[in-house]
Order: structure tokens, then C-alpha cells, then sequence
């Protein structure tokens, strides 16, 4: 018997949303009824807003339950923010799945990412030579490339064994499972070389932040009446000023945290912190 | 609660436990020892093991041997054959047998072993006739299951064992009977079986304990060294309570033994028959009427088994699944992917195994509550259209 948390029992008794929207603005595919399960999202959207989600899955307890709170989260968000919902957040937000059901919510952010991908276009993986990202490594289960990457950075996994607890690949005939293992290898030797890298000097590390926040940053607050300001640098801490809507605003505190400080530290330097000032 | 896993597992008899009861408290001699206290234990194990050579229908209780369970059966018999022929290097078996065989055998392909699994038929019957031309001089062993766990087809184990030894004398013919036992009469005198394998917690016994009879001139070497215990066969002080619980368990067992052929076939056969009734998207995966009397294998398309067994547990009633989602593992029972069911309904597939203790009551529960569970679950699937289609062409 698994241990499933209070809210996916909930959740598989009382799948929220269950159904279809027959003129859906965005529709997502994941899974197939060959691997055991599938999952097909529909979202209903004004301007770039999901005003309403429902969903169909064939699939165990965690795919419904995980297919049921997805539509929970991302009622009333922008498609900006819920196109930053990975499985991790399912998987949180429904109190954790055990180890082994980990793919189910893996296969709801990617009928997630599969609905989004016809409003943004299909995304690029910038760490995967174009050639290969879409390779299938798990012809078992369909799983590509890019899949497994995914999986390894959002979830931080080390071990052939979890892939296939997140991704299901590998859990068949396991032929697969020596690319797999090479493929953790490549990416954690990346992160290495990464972190080993000569450290940018402060000038270098100014102009990469102001960079980051005129063109990836400003833009997403100016959509919402509001703007940033790069003030000054100490050591690690970025001091900002919130402008427009953003000043004062009872959210502005997230916005730093979770919008802010997670871009920068993403792409200048993970030891950053933002400070409003 | 209604309880339909017993080939899961089965409660333990009142009447066993309560027969196991002094041995786990005031008859604690060690049945070996020299002295009037030990007498009782060391009488209470003769005794059950003449229970266990009338519940496998054998001619002497030296064939009877003592074990912690089915898998140490399986294994005692396959290592201990496979260690004294060396030479022999070939195994005959199918695609169903329970894990605990198939990785047994798994385990000697790695060393260098050939291995034959034969297959079943959509029905899960087995292809006797493949098994027959894979015969060959250096096989040291044929092992067969007698009833399935999954779909409760019962493979024709006599049969095999007199082609297997009119064909190749010296092949030994394993048969796992943990499914079969207490569920069917096992009469093992009259065949040409040399081993057959049983656990006691799939008739009434508590878990922990097991059996494995062999035929006289069968030789094996021991899977545990040590003491004289079982003739030097299972070294090990006795599990006096257990082997008593067991002994007793079997003696029940073929009390029932009537009761299981006529009355639990009675109930299996309305569920069955109430379930696809009732139903639109079942569909039995094996009907044929040679099966154990207990088990019946159902597939519900286009939904997923383990979301089935979980609202079934909702309203108290037990069963179990194939889906790979309630195993851990990724993929679908072997057994059912072995038979060839479609992919609609493997995922789906849901075992219920009735016992004695199964009442009308408990069946007229599930058929009536099926259905609405079915409603519920199948508006979920994304297989609208399928489901659909399917509703017309079975009239619903």
C-alpha cells in the first residue's frame, strides 16, 4: 500500500475539474494508454490569463490526484506563471507523492508544457544540441532527451533509479539504462565545470545583472504597470528599487524572492540575494 | 471489510491458531531434545506432518518437508536439483510462474544456464505442445506451475510430468502448487511429479511456514546447512506452532475441500457473471472452466487498476491488480501481458479470489457497487469516444 499524503487521497476521491472544455483555447497531450497512463489537459483563457482548466487522465491515485490539483493551480494565473510550475510544485502542493509515483506529477507539467508550447512555441533546451534533445533514450516508454534532463535539473536527481522513478525511463526492458546513467554523468560534470569556472569580477557581475534585469526582468513588471531599478552592488547583495505598481505593493516582497532573486540567480551567480530598498 | 485477495493471502483459521496456541507458549521444548517435555512438540510435528502427505495426496510423510514459506519451496527444489546434476544444463519452465520462480531461473540464466519459458494461449493456457518439443537429454528441469496466482487456469502438471518422463527419464518435473493447494485435490501419488511446492498462508495457516514434497528416489542437496532437522534436508530448529498451524490448516482444508469445488465456484461464478452484467466495460480475461474455483480475472477498459482497487478499499472491499502501478514496478503483470491482453483492459485488470469465508453477502455487495464505482471512474478517462462506442456495441 502506498503512502499517499492526506491531499492525494482527497484529491483521486474528488478529482476537482474533471472533464472537457469543448472550445478550449489550449489543449496538452501527455502519456499514452499503452504505458499505463495519459493525461489530457484544457485550458480556457482571457488575453493570457487561465480562467478555467479541466482535465482527463487514465492513470493510477497520484495521475489523477496530480492531474486534479494542477487544474487548482493554475486557475487565475497568467500563462508567464504557470509556465514556471514544474512536476516538483505538483508534487509539493499535493504534499508529496511517494518515490515511485515521482513520473506522475512529471506527466502533468508536461501536458502543462505540452498546452503552453502552442501559445509560446516550442521551447528550446539550451544545454542539448538541437540534434539530440528529442531523441527517444526509452523506446519502452517514449521518453526523449530532453525529458530525463528536465527531470535531473528540476529535481536534482542523481541515480538511474530515480530517473526512472520521475520519468519512468529505464523501467521496462532497462536496455536503456547505461545512456541514462551517461546522461546524469554530462549533466553533473556540467554543473562542475560550471561551478569551477573563474568567478566574474565585480565589473563583470554588474553589467551581467543590469543585463538581466533590463531585458528579462523589467519587461515581465512593466506588463503588470509596475518597473525595476538596479541601485548599487555589495558583495553578493543586489540592492533594487520596485517602481510604478510595483512600489508598495502588498506582493512586491514575493516579487523580489521568487521572481527577482531566482532569474538572477539562475543566470548571473547562485550565491546572489536581492534586497529592496 | 470484505475480503476478496485470498490469493494474496488468506486469514488464518480460527481453528489453526488455536491449535498453534500451546506451542507458543507452554510446549516450548525444542522437539530434538531428550527429555518427556519435548515429547509433545516432537509428536505434534509427526502429527502434522501426516496431515501435510493427506493434503498432497502422498504415499509416505518422509516426503514431507518442512519450509518458512512458498519461495523457500521453490527454491529448495530448483537449487537442490540444479546442484546435483551439474552436467545438465538446460530448464524448461513457462512465462507465468510467480516471481519467486521465475527469478530463481533468471538467476541461473545469468550462470550460464539455458532457459525455455513457454507461453500461454489468450485463455493463459499453456502451449503444452511447445513445451513437449523443447524436451531435450540434458534437461535437468521441467517446472510448471499447477494454478496460476493471476487468472486461476490450471496447467496440465500430470500430463507434463509423464511426457517429461517417458521422454527423458532423468529430467526432474517441479510444479509450484501454492495457488493450487487447498483449492483443488492434489493427489501426487498418482503422478509422475517429482516436487511440488506449497505455502500455508494461502490456506488458512498464518504466514511464515511452507512445504515442499519431493518423491523418494528425487535427490537435492539442502538450501541451509546445519542440524539433522528434516533429515538433514532444512537444517533449523522446527517452527513447532507454525508447522501445527499448517498441519491443522490442511486437514481443514480438505474438510472444505468439497465446499471450495461446489460453493466458492458458486459465488466466484455469480461475481463474475454479476460484474460483466453489470458492467459495459468489463471483459473476463480468461473464462475457460479449468480454473481454480476461488479466482476470477476481470479487465475494465480503459480505466486504471490501481484508481479501481483504491475506490474499492474506499467501501471496504479487497482486491488486487496487474497494473504496474500498484506492483512499483513500471510495467503490467507478466501473466496477463504473456495472454496477450489488449492494452485497454491490462491496465485495468482487477483478481478477485473468494475463500470459505466469503459469503453471498460480500458478492451481492461488489456486484451491486461496481457499477457505480465504474460510472465515477470512467468519466475521468480521456477515452470518451472509445467508451462510448463501447457502451452501443455492448448495449448499455
Amino acid at each position: 500500500m502506498w503512502d499517499y499524503s492526506e491531499k492525494v487521497l482527497d484529491h483521486y476521491r474528488n478529482p476537482r475539474n474533471v472533464g472537457k472544455i469543448d472550445n478550449a483555447d489550449l489543449i496538452g497531450e501527455a502519456g499514452s494508454l499503452a504505458c499505463g497512463d495519459s493525461l489530457k489537459l484544457y485550458l480556457k483563457l482571457d488575453g493570457n490569463k487561465i480562467v478555467d482548466a479541466k482535465f482527463q487522465t487514465f492513470g493510477c491515485g497520484s495521475a489523477v490526484a496530480s492531474s486534479s490539483i494542477l487544474t487548482e493551480m493554475i486557475i487565475g494565473k497568467t500563462l508567464d506563471e504557470a509556465k514556471k510550475i514544474t512536476n516538483k510544485d505538483i508534487a509539493e502542493e499535493l504534499g508529496g507523492l511517494p518515490q515511485e509515483k515521482m513520473h506522475c506529477s512529471v506527466m502533468g507539467h508536461e501536458a502543462l508544457e505540452d498546452a503552453l508550447k502552442k501559445y509560446y512555441g516550442e521551447e528550446v533546451n539550451e544545454d542539448l544540441p538541437q540534434d539530440t534533445a528529442d531523441k527517444i533514450v526509452c523506446t519502452c516508454f517514449n521518453v526523449t532527451e530532453n525529458q530525463i534532463w528536465e527531470a535531473i535539473k528540476i529535481n536534482n536527481l542523481k541515480t538511474v533509479e530515480e530517473v526512472t522513478n520521475y520519468t519512468k525511463a529505464g523501467g521496462a526492458c532497462g536496455r536503456c539504462k547505461g545512456v541514462i546513467k551517461d546522461i546524469i554523468d554530462t549533466y553533473w560534470n556540467k554543473q562542475v565545470a560550471e561551478a569551477n569556472k573563474e568567478p566574474l569580477t565585480a565589473t563583470q557581475k554588474i553589467l551581467k545583472i543590469s543585463k538581466v534585469i533590463e531585458q528579462q526582468i523589467s519587461p515581465e513588471l512593466q506588463k503588470d504597470g509596475g518597473d525595476i531599478e538596479f541601485i548599487d552592488l555589495d558583495g553578493n547583495k543586489v540592492k533594487v528599487k520596485l517602481t510604478g505598481m510595483c512600489q508598495g505593493c502588498k506582493n512586491s516582497r514575493m516579487t523580489i524572492k521568487t521572481f527577482v532573486e531566482s532569474i538572477l540567480k539562475d543566470k548571473v551567480d547562485k550565491n546572489l540575494e536581492v534586497e529592496q530598498i | 471489510m470484505i475480503y476478496l485477495d485470498n490469493n494474496a493471502t488468506t486469514a488464518t483459521d480460527k481453528k489453526v491458531l488455536d491449535e498453534m496456541l500451546p506451542y507458543l507458549s507452554e510446549e516450548y521444548a525444542n522437539p530434538s531434545s531428550m527429555y518427556d517435555f519435548a515429547k509433545k512438540p516432537a509428536s505434534a510435528i509427526r502429527e502434522a506432518r501426516a496431515k501435510m502427505r493427506d493434503f498432497f495426496g502422498a504415499k509416505d510423510e518422509k516426503e514431507i518437508f518442512f519450509t518458512s514459506c512458498g519461495s523457500e519451496s521453490a527454491n529448495m527444489a530448483i537449487k537442490g536439483v540444479l546442484n546435483c546434476n551439474k552436467e545438465k544444463r538446460h530448464i524448461i519452465t513457462t512465462q507465468v510462474e510467480h516471481p519467486c520462480v521465475l527469478n530463481t531461473y533468471k538467476f541461473y540464466e545469468k550462470q550460464g544456464y539455458e532457459v525455455d519459458y513457454i507461453g500461454v494461449n489468450a485463455q493463459g493456457e499453456l502451449d503444452v505442445e511447445e513445451l513437449k518439443s523443447k524436451l531435450r537429454k540434458d534437461t535437468a528441469l521441467v517446472s510448471v506451475m499447477w494454478a496460476n496466482n493471476e487468472t486461476g487456469v490450471i496447467h496440465p502438471v500430470e500430463e507434463i510430468a509423464e511426457y517429461v518422463k517417458s521422454h527423458s527419464p532423468e529430467t526432474r518435473v517441479y510444479v509450484d502448487g501454492v495457488q493450487a493447494a487447498g483449492k483443488i485435490p492434489m493427489a501426487v501419488k498418482d503422478t509422475l511429479i517429482d516436487m511440488v511446492g506449497v505455502s500455508g498462508h494461502k490456506f488458512h495457516a498464518p504466514k511464515g511456514i511452507g512445504a515442499l514434497y519431493v518423491k523418494p528416489d528425487v535427490r537435492l542437496t539442502p538450501l541451509i546447512n546445519g542440524g539433522h532437522q528434516e533429515r538433514g534436508m532444512r537444517a533449523g530448529t522446527e517452527n513447532v506452532p507454525y508447522i501445527v498451524g499448517m498441519g491443522k490448516a490442511a486437514e481443514l482444508a480438505l474438510e472444505n475441500m468439497n465446499h471450495e469445488l461446489t460453493e466458492v465456484k458458486r459465488l466466484r461464478d455469480k461475481l463474475e457473471a454479476g460484474i460483466l452484467k453489470n458492467v459495459f466495460n468489463a471483459r473476463l480475461n480468461t473464462g475457460i472452466t479449468n480454473r481454480v474455483p476461488n479466482t476470477t480475472n476481470i479487465g475494465f477498459e480503459y480505466v486504471e487498476g490501481e484508481l479501481i482497487l483504491l475506490h474499492l478499499s474506499d467501501i471496504g472491499v479487497c482486491a488486487s491488480s496487474g497494473s504496474a502501478c500498484t506492483s512499483g514496478s513500471l510495467e503490467p503483470s507478466h501473466v496477463l501481458r504473456a495472454m496477450g491482453i489488449p492494452f485497454t483492459a491490462l491496465h485495468g485488470s482487477i483478481r478477485f479470489s473468494l475463500s470459505r469465508f466469503t459469503t453471498e453477502k460480500d458478492v451481492d455487495f461488489v456486484i451491486q457497487n461496481m457499477p457505480i464505482i465504474m460510472d465515477k471512474l470512467t468519466k475521468i478517462s480521456p477515452f470518451q469516444c472509445e467508451l462510448e462506442e463501447l457502451r452501443k456495441r455492448k448495449g448499455f
